[in-house]
C-alpha cells in the first residue's frame, strides 16, 4: 500500500460524536466487550465458588487421595489460582486482538 | 477474615519463651547486623530514587499519578507490591503451617479479586478518572454530594486497612528486630512519609516494585531451599507433612465450616479488591486502557505464582522446624514466625536478616500506598472539587496534597500506637467489606447504568459503608471477642453477601426513585470515553 497519507483520512467518512454513538458498529463494540467480559466472569465464578463450595460440602470427594496421601483437593485448589490467571490472560489476548483494532477504527471515524 | 486473627494473636504474645520439649536456637528478636544492614540497604536505594523522583514531581498529575508514565510491566510489579502485604506472605504461610489445608482455600481467595477487576472496571476506570475512584462515580452527577459520599467510603477503606498495617507492622518488627513497638511505628512513619512527600506517586511506585521484587525473590529462594530438602518433589513434602500430622493436614478443615460463610468470605475478598482506593488510584499512573489492561494481567501472574508457591513454604515450616508446629505457635499465637522460622534454618542468620528487611519494606510499601490514597481522597475530592468547587491552581492542588499526606501519615501513626495491644483482627475485614459494599456497587453502576442518579449513588455508599460496619461490629470477631458480650447479635464473620446486595439495591431504588435528565444525557459522552477512550486523561 503506497498511498499518500493524506488520502486515507480524505476517503474516509467522518461522523459526529453523536452519530458514532449511534452507529451499530459502536453498539455492537460495547455489547461485544461486555459479552465477553461476562462469560469470562461466569466462568471465575463457577470455578471458584464451585472450588470453595465443593470444599465445604463434599469432603469425601475433595479428600480422594490421587497419590501417596496428596488429596484431590490440592490440586483442585492450585487449579482455581491457574484458571484465575488464564481467563485474565485470555481477555487480553482477545481485548488486543478484536477490541483494540475496532476501537482504532471507530476512533478515526470520529469529527 | 479468619488468618488475620493472626494479628491478633500475635498481639497477645509477645515472643513468648520456646515450649518445652523439642525446639531450636532463633536469633528472632534479637536485631542480627544482618538485618539492620539489609534494611539500611533497601531504606537507602529508595530513598536514592525518592530523591530522583522528587525532581520529577511538580505538578498534581505527577504527584497522584507519576505524570501517567508508568509502563504496564512496572505498574503490574507495583500493583503487586500494594497488594501483598505483611500479613499475606507471613500470616499464609504462618496459617498453613499451623493449620494446614485451610490456608490454601484462604490463599485462593485473595487472588480471584484480580480477573474480576479487570473484566469490570479496569479499563473504564482509566479512561474515566484522572486521580481518584471518585472522579468516575461523579463523572456525570452532582459533583459535591457524590464526591463527599465517595470520599467517605475510600477514607472509611483505607483508614482501617492502614490500623491493621500499623499495628501489626509494630508487632511484626518488634518480634523480628527486637524492636520497640512505638518505635518501629515511628520508623515506618517517617520513611513512608519521605517516600510520598517529597517523591509523590513516582517514588511511591518504584518502592512497591522493589519491594515486590524482593519479596518473590525471597520467598521463591525460600520454596526452592524446602523443596530441595525433598527431592524437589512436592509429594514427598506433603508425605512428611501427613506423617508428622495425619493425613487432615492436607484436608479442608474449619475454615469452610458453613458454605454461606465461605462465599460471603469469597465475595468481600473478590469485589472489595475493586473498591480499595489504593489499588484503583494506581491505574491512572499508565498512559492508556491498554497498558491498564496488560498492567492487571502481569500483577495476576505475579500474585497468583506467589500464592502457588507459599504453602510450599508453610508446609516447609511445619515439618522442618524442629518442635513444629508446637514451636512455631509458642514464638506467635498466630504463626506468623513460621516463614522467618524456617528461612534462619536453611538459609542461616543472613538469610533471616533478608526475609526479615523484606517483611519490613512490605509494610512501607503498603503503608506508603495507602497515604497517597487517603490524602488524594481529601485533597482530590473534598479540597479541590468541593472547596474550592473544581476550580484549584497546580500549586493549591499539591500543596493540598502534600498537607494532607503530612496530616494522614501522622495520623497512621497515632492511630498505630493508640492501638497497641489492641484486637484490629477485624480491620482488614472491615476494610474489604466496606470496599466491596460502599465503594465497588456505585462505582460499577455509575459505569455501566444510564440511568445511575446522584442519589442513588450517595444512598448506595451509606448504605454499603454502614450496613457493612454495623454487621461486622455486631459479629463475633467485634461484639464478642472485643467487646467481650456473651453472644454475637448478627450471627455471621463476613457480612459482604448481604451488605453488597443492599447497597446495589438501595443504589438502583433511589436512582429510580429520583431520575436524572442530566446525567442521562452525559452518558453519552461518558460511553465514548469508556470505550473509546475519547478525552481520558
Amino acid at each position: 500500500m503506497s498511498k499518500p497519507a493524506v488520502s486515507p483520512l480524505k476517503d474516509r467518512s467522518t461522523r459526529s460524536a453523536h452519530e458514532v454513538i449511534a452507529s451499530p458498529e459502536f453498539k455492537a463494540l460495547v455489547s461485544k466487550r461486555w459479552k465477553v467480559s461476562l462469560v469470562l466472569l461466569t466462568l471465575l465464578f463457577v470455578s471458584y465458588y464451585g472450588f470453595i463450595l465443593l470444599v465445604a460440602t463434599n469432603k469425601t470427594l475433595v479428600n480422594t487421595k490421587i497419590g501417596e496421601v496428596t488429596t484431590l483437593a490440592i490440586p483442585l485448589g492450585l487449579a482455581a489460582i491457574v484458571i484465575a490467571f488464564v481467563l485474565t490472560a485470555f481477555y487480553v489476548a482477545w481485548a488486543n486482538k478484536s477490541y483494540d483494532p475496532e476501537v482504532e477504527r471507530i476512533r478515526s471515524q470520529l469529527r | 477474615m479468619t488468618s488475620i486473627g493472626a494479628i491478633q494473636a500475635l498481639l497477645l504474645t509477645q515472643a513468648a519463651p520456646a515450649a518445652a520439649g523439642e525446639s531450636m536456637q532463633t536469633s528472632l528478636g534479637s536485631p542480627s547486623m544482618m538485618s539492620i544492614l539489609f534494611f539500611f540497604m533497601i531504606v537507602a536505594v529508595t530513598l536514592v530514587i525518592t530523591y530522583w523522583a522528587a525532581r520529577k514531581t511538580k505538578t498534581s498529575s505527577e504527584f497522584y499519578a507519576a505524570g501517567r508514565s508508568v509502563s504496564a510491566l512496572q505498574n503490574g510489579f507495583a500493583l503487586a507490591g500494594d497488594y501483598m502485604s505483611a500479613a499475606s506472605f507471613l500470616g499464609i504461610s504462618g496459617m498453613v503451617a499451623l493449620k494446614g489445608y485451610d490456608g490454601m482455600i484462604y490463599a485462593t481467595g485473595w487472588l480471584v479479586g484480580w480477573p474480576a477487576l479487570m473484566f469490570l472496571v479496569a479499563e473504564p476506570l482509566r479512561n474515566l478518572g484522572k486521580f481518584t475512584f471518585a472522579d468516575v462515580v461523579a463523572f456525570r452527577l452532582k459533583q459535591k454530594p457524590v464526591r463527599i459520599a465517595a470520599a467517605i467510603g475510600g477514607i472509611l477503606t483505607v483508614l482501617f486497612y492502614t490500623i491493621a498495617q500499623m499495628v501489626g507492622s509494630g508487632a511484626l518488627i518488634q518480634l523480628m528486630f527486637g524492636l520497640k513497638y512505638e518505635y518501629a511505628e515511628l520508623i515506618v512513619g517517617v520513611v513512608m512519609l519521605a517516600y510520598v512527600l517529597f517523591g509523590g506517586m513516582l517514588a511511591t511506585t518504584w518502592v512497591q516494585i522493589i519491594k515486590a521484587g524482593l519479596l518473590l525473590f525471597g520467598v521463591s529462594l525460600l520454596t526452592v531451599l524446602v523443596l530441595a530438602k525433598f527431592n524437589f518433589n512436592p509429594g514427598n513434602l506433603y508425605a512428611a507433612v501427613v506423617e508428622k500430622y495425619g493425613q487432615t493436614a492436607l484436608e479442608p478443615g474449619g475454615i469452610v465450616a458453613s458454605p454461606i460463610e465461605a462465599v460471603s468470605l469469597g465475595l468481600a475478598l473478590m469485589f472489595g479488591l475493586l473498591g480499595l482506593p489504593h489499588i484503583l488510584m494506581r491505574f491512572y499512573t499508565v498512559p492508556d486502557a491498554k497498558a491498564a489492561r496488560k498492567s492487571v494481567l502481569y500483577a495476576t501472574g505475579l500474585i497468583g505464582y506467589f500464592y502457588v508457591i507459599i504453602p510450599i513454604v508453610g508446609f516447609g515450616a511445619a515439618v522442618l522446624t524442629p518442635g513444629g508446629r508446637k514451636f512455631i505457635s509458642g514464638i506467635d499465637g498466630g504463626g506468623n514466625m513460621a516463614a522467618p522460622l524456617v528461612a534462619e534454618l536453611l538459609g542461616g542468620t543472613a538469610f533471616l536478616g533478608f526475609i526479615a528487611a523484606v517483611a519490613f519494606a512490605t509494610i512501607l510499601a503498603v503503608v506508603a500506598g495507602l497515604t497517597l490514597a487517603g490524602a488524594s481522597a481529601y485533597s482530590h475530592d473534598i479540597y479541590v472539587n468541593v472547596i474550592k468547587g473544581g476550580k484549584a491552581t497546580e500549586e493549591e492542588q499539591v500543596k493540598a496534597a502534600k498537607i494532607a499526606t503530612i496530616v494522614f501519615g501522622v495520623v497512621a501513626v497515632g492511630l498505630g500506637i493508640l492501638f497497641k495491644g489492641q484486637n484490629v483482627a477485624f480491620m482488614v475485614g472491615l476494610a474489604f467489606a466496606i470496599a466491596a459494599s460502599a465503594n465497588f456497587p456505585a462505582l460499577l453502576m455509575s459505569i455501566v447504568w444510564k440511568r445511575f442518579t446522584t442519589w442513588g449513588a450517595v444512598w448506595s455508599i451509606l448504605v454499603g459503608a454502614i450496613s457493612s460496619c454495623a454487621m461486622i461490629v455486631l459479629s463475633k470477631t467485634v461484639w464478642v471477642d472485643v467487646f467481650k458480650f456473651e453472644h454475637a447479635i448478627f450471627p455471621m464473620k463476613n457480612p459482604a453477601i448481604f451488605s453488597m446486595t443492599a447497597a446495589f439495591a438501595v443504589g438502583i431504588i433511589a436512582s429510580l426513585l429520583t431520575p436524572e435528565r442530566e446525567a442521562q444525557e452525559m452518558f453519552e459522552d461518558e460511553k465514548l470515553r469508556t470505550y473509546l477512550g475519547v478525552g481520558a486523561e
